[in-house]
């Protein structure tokens, strides 16, 4: 069959592959990244129809102006004392990762990751919700529990697996889960999250309830299938939830490109399925506060959910499994073009003669010192490198609600185990 | 030695699978490697090391975070008729991908009469003992053994790991190849308070830098005995071993290799002179892959048993982190049940 299009003068078909800007010992240039002026989006009506606001899907929500000012419609306008506390919990949880990080490096425990750079996403974020909306984390969200006031003894119990850990040192460090503070079980699977927000939030809505739910991952996260299943359930029900993608250019070693960053916004996901979207500086606190508060406002009536993309940078490894200096240039993280998320909202509030650096230092040190009292408190329940610390047989508990036969069995087994081993595996 | 025999070198499983990889690159450019991080970066635990820079980026590649996703695109791929040997980053993030492994490359040769096939190898890191928690833990090789059409294989040495990956990729069917994490870097024995080996002194460490195939659906008999059969596979291999030499049984160890098709042949043999059978891993017991063992063994070896059946695994709850070592399958409870099964003899 002769083709009435032949194809004999085209060239060969070719694969492409990206390619992120930088690799090791490459010299690094974010000139290439679009950042447009602080204040220079619109601010839409809550009301409007998500149509009608597509472009802000494609620049970037900013507040925070070079100079440190708040600049434009997206300006929330706290009260020094809001944007004080908001400044602190950002500084706490970096003492806190900075702490723990060390703690895993000194054997403590098995594992940790820092949310080193994007601090403002979560914290900001947190404070802008409701104390009981419903959060469904991913796990570099831990500004979410101590922004809601969550005790670091506890984070720290469950990050040594110990006595005291709630979660019976049945999971990996930093998966935390504490339905008291609005924050749901964290799963090491990505994004399962999604969908599971979206229905909490459809959950709400059929309930007639005022509460709102909110979610987040990551950017290399948003490949999965369940991003894509939660973004249709949330548009076609109108959920009232928050779809939060935290942009950190990275998921482990690959760059975003690898989850669609070369060809458009996370944000413009959102346009596909005709919900709100957002882009915004992530590393502005007052951007991030008040995109969330705008998004929450949506949501409570009834406008439906709305997708946000923190752009934001992961200036630390993945995890304490790697070693980032392996796959990008080292000089990234300084060379990032919107800056520290703690400093600039420190700048701002000098800027306001609301704040000093020696209050910040002071602050510093004083958050540092609280870090390390919690620290010594929760060591006293034991840490992970000291062996065993759950009674044994919990290990049995919460498989079901109530143990079927078998389960009872094999708790026998173990226990006659530890019997036949000859040393009590149960230590302190 | 002859002038014949190949070149052997030291290598640990990592590399053994990364050389595997690299010998069926060169060979065979129909052959690919994706998956999560394992283009620039050589994946997370370093399986794919080099491969991108010496085979070009087409044909070593990172993927977006989908593993169903990946595991579409290697049927698609293998539709073509590319041989992909995508990589899961861990067994546990494997069931995103069930879809397109159950309803697709395992029936697309049957349902399509031979029209295409999925000649796919899928890579992935299984088993615990690392401290992983419930989600880098994970046995799930009996999900896979349960489903008509796809192979299952899990390698315990560096030796084996090579070759079986290399018969997996020239397979034309999809195999699923699970790779112990636990004993990547040394012949793990179960005694996890005791310093660990590495491979730099066994002698299946000593592996040959070119190509050799070690066929799908041959077990190895690691000990011949007389006293007991230990069906095992993975890591459980040398924990076994290790457990026969401290209680000194003479049992007659069997590393399974392949799953599925399964070598029942060696078994049915092994367990006739026997008369007595342990099936241990560290999967979940119920409906886990010694259930159908259990079964195959009581079906063919009735009338020779000498003891009842017994089933060492791990138990049926998720993975835990802290109390990982009450958990895991280890000397203990292999000990407990040698001494059941032998109580008689
Ligand atoms: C289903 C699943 N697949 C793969 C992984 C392994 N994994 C853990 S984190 C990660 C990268 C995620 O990157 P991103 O979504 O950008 O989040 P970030 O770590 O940057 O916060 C990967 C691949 C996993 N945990 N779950
Ligand atoms: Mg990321």
């Amino acid at each position: 069959m002769a083709s009435e299009h032949p194809r004999a003068n085209l060239p060969t078909l070719s694969l492409h592959v990206p390619e992120p800007k930088f690799r090791p010992g490459d010299a690094v240039d974010f000139a290439a990244v679009g950042i447009p002026p602080a204040g220079e989006a619109r601010r839409p009506d809550t009301a409007a129809h998500p149509g009608d606001f597509t472009d802000l899907a494609y620049t970037l929500v900013r507040v925070l102006d070079d100079d440190g000012h708040a600049v434009g419609p997206w300006n929330p306008r706290l009260s020094p004392d809001m944007l004080r506390k908001m400044l602190r919990n950002m500084a706490l949880l970096r003492a806190f990762d900075e702490r723990m990080f060390r703690a895993q490096r000194q054997g403590k425990t098995s594992f940790y990751m820092k949310a080193l750079g994007e601090e403002a996403v979560a914290v900001a974020a947190t404070h802008a919700l409701d104390p009981d909306d419903m959060c469904f984390p991913s796990y570099r969200q831990q500004g979410i529990l101590i922004t809601r006031g969550y005790p670091l003894v506890e984070m720290m119990n469950q990050i040594y697996s110990n006595r005291g850990d709630k979660l019976q040192g049945k999971q990996l460090p930093i998966m935390y889960s504490a339905r008291d503070h609005g924050f749901f079980s964290i799963s090491g699977n990505l994004t399962t999250q999604y969908p599971q927000a979206v229905g909490w939030a459809m959950a709400s809505a059929a309930k007639g309830d005022t509460r709102i739910a909110a979610t987040w991952c990551g950017e290399g996260s948003t490949a999965e299938g369940d991003f894509h299943s939660a973004c249709t359930f949330a548009a076609v029900y109108r959920a009232p939830v928050i779809l939060n993608i935290v942009n950190n250019q990275w998921a482990i070693s690959s760059f975003s490109g690898f989850a669609g960053a070369e060809s458009t916004t996370f944000a413009a996901r959102a346009v596909g399925y005709g919900i709100a979207g957002l882009r915004v500086d992530g590393n502005d606190a007052l951007a991030v506060y008040a995109a969330t508060l705008w998004a929450a406002e949506r949501a409570r009536t009834n406008q439906g959910p709305t997708l946000i993309e923190h752009f934001t940078y992961r200036a630390e490894g993945h995890s304490t499994s790697d070693d980032p200096t392996q796959y990008r240039s080292a000089g990234e993280p300084n060379a990032w073009p919107l800056g520290d998320p703690v400093r600039r909202l420190k700048d701002h509030l000098i800027g306001l003669r609301e704040w000093d650096e020696d209050r910040h230092a002071a602050q510093d040190k004083e958050l540092a010192d609280l870090v390390k009292a919690e620290q010594k408190e929760a060591e006293k329940n034991g840490i992970l490198g000291h062996g065993l610390h759950q009674p044994l047989d919990t290990l049995f508990d919460g498989v079901f609600e109530e143990m079927p036969w078998h389960l009872k069995e094999q708790r026998a087994q173990m226990l006659a185990e530890e019997t036949a081993s000859g040393r009590p595996w149960d230590r302190k | 030695m002859t002038d014949q025999e190949p070149p052997t070198t030291r290598m640990n499983m990592i590399q053994a699978i990364n050389s595997a990889l690299d010998v069926m690159m060169a060979r065979d450019p129909d052959v690919i490697v994706m998956g999560e991080d394992v283009g620039y970066f050589g994946g997370v635990f370093r399986a794919t090391a080099g491969l991108q820079e010496k085979h070009g980026k087409t044909r070593v590649f990172d993927t977006p975070i989908t593993e169903c996703g990946i595991i579409g695109v290697a049927v698609g791929m293998g539709a073509y008729g590319l041989r992909p040997v995508p990589e899961i980053q861990f067994a546990d993030y494997i069931y995103p991908a069930l879809d397109q492994l159950v309803s697709e490359a395992a029936r697309l040769r049957y349902r399509s009469a031979g029209e295409f096939i999925s000649p796919i190898t899928v890579r992935s890191p299984f088993g615990g003992g690392i401290f992983g928690g419930q989600t880098h833990s994970q046995s799930p090789e009996g999900i896979f053994t349960h489903i008509s059409g796809v192979k299952t294989v899990i390698p315990s040495t560096p030796y084996d790991a090579k070759g079986l990956l290399i018969a997996a990729i020239e397979d034309n069917d999809p195999t699923i190849f699970f790779e112990p994490k636990r004993i990547y870097n040394g012949p793990f024995d179960g005694y996890w308070d005791k310093p660990s080996q590495n491979w730099s002194k066994h002698p299946a460490g000593e592996v040959p830098t070119g190509y050799y195939k070690v066929d799908l659906g041959k077990a190895a008999v690691v000990r011949a005995g007389e006293a007991v059969t230990i069906l095992c596979y993975g890591t459980m291999v040398h924990v076994c071993i290790a457990t026969c030499a401290e209680l000194g049984v003479d049992a007659e160890i069997v590393d399974l290799r392949t799953l599925v098709p399964l070598d029942i042949e060696t078994i049915e043999a092994s367990v006739k002179k026997t008369g007595r059978c342990l099936i241990v891993h560290e999967a979940t017991r119920t409906s886990g892959f010694g259930a159908e063992l259990s079964a195959l063994v009581q079906e063919r070896c009735f009338y020779h048993l000498e003891a009842p059946i017994e089933r060492v695994t791990g138990f049926d709850t998720p993975y835990p982190h802290s109390l990982e070592w009450a958990y895991f399958p280890g000397p203990v409870r292999i000990g407990e049940a040698l001494k059941k099964i032998m109580k008689d003899a």
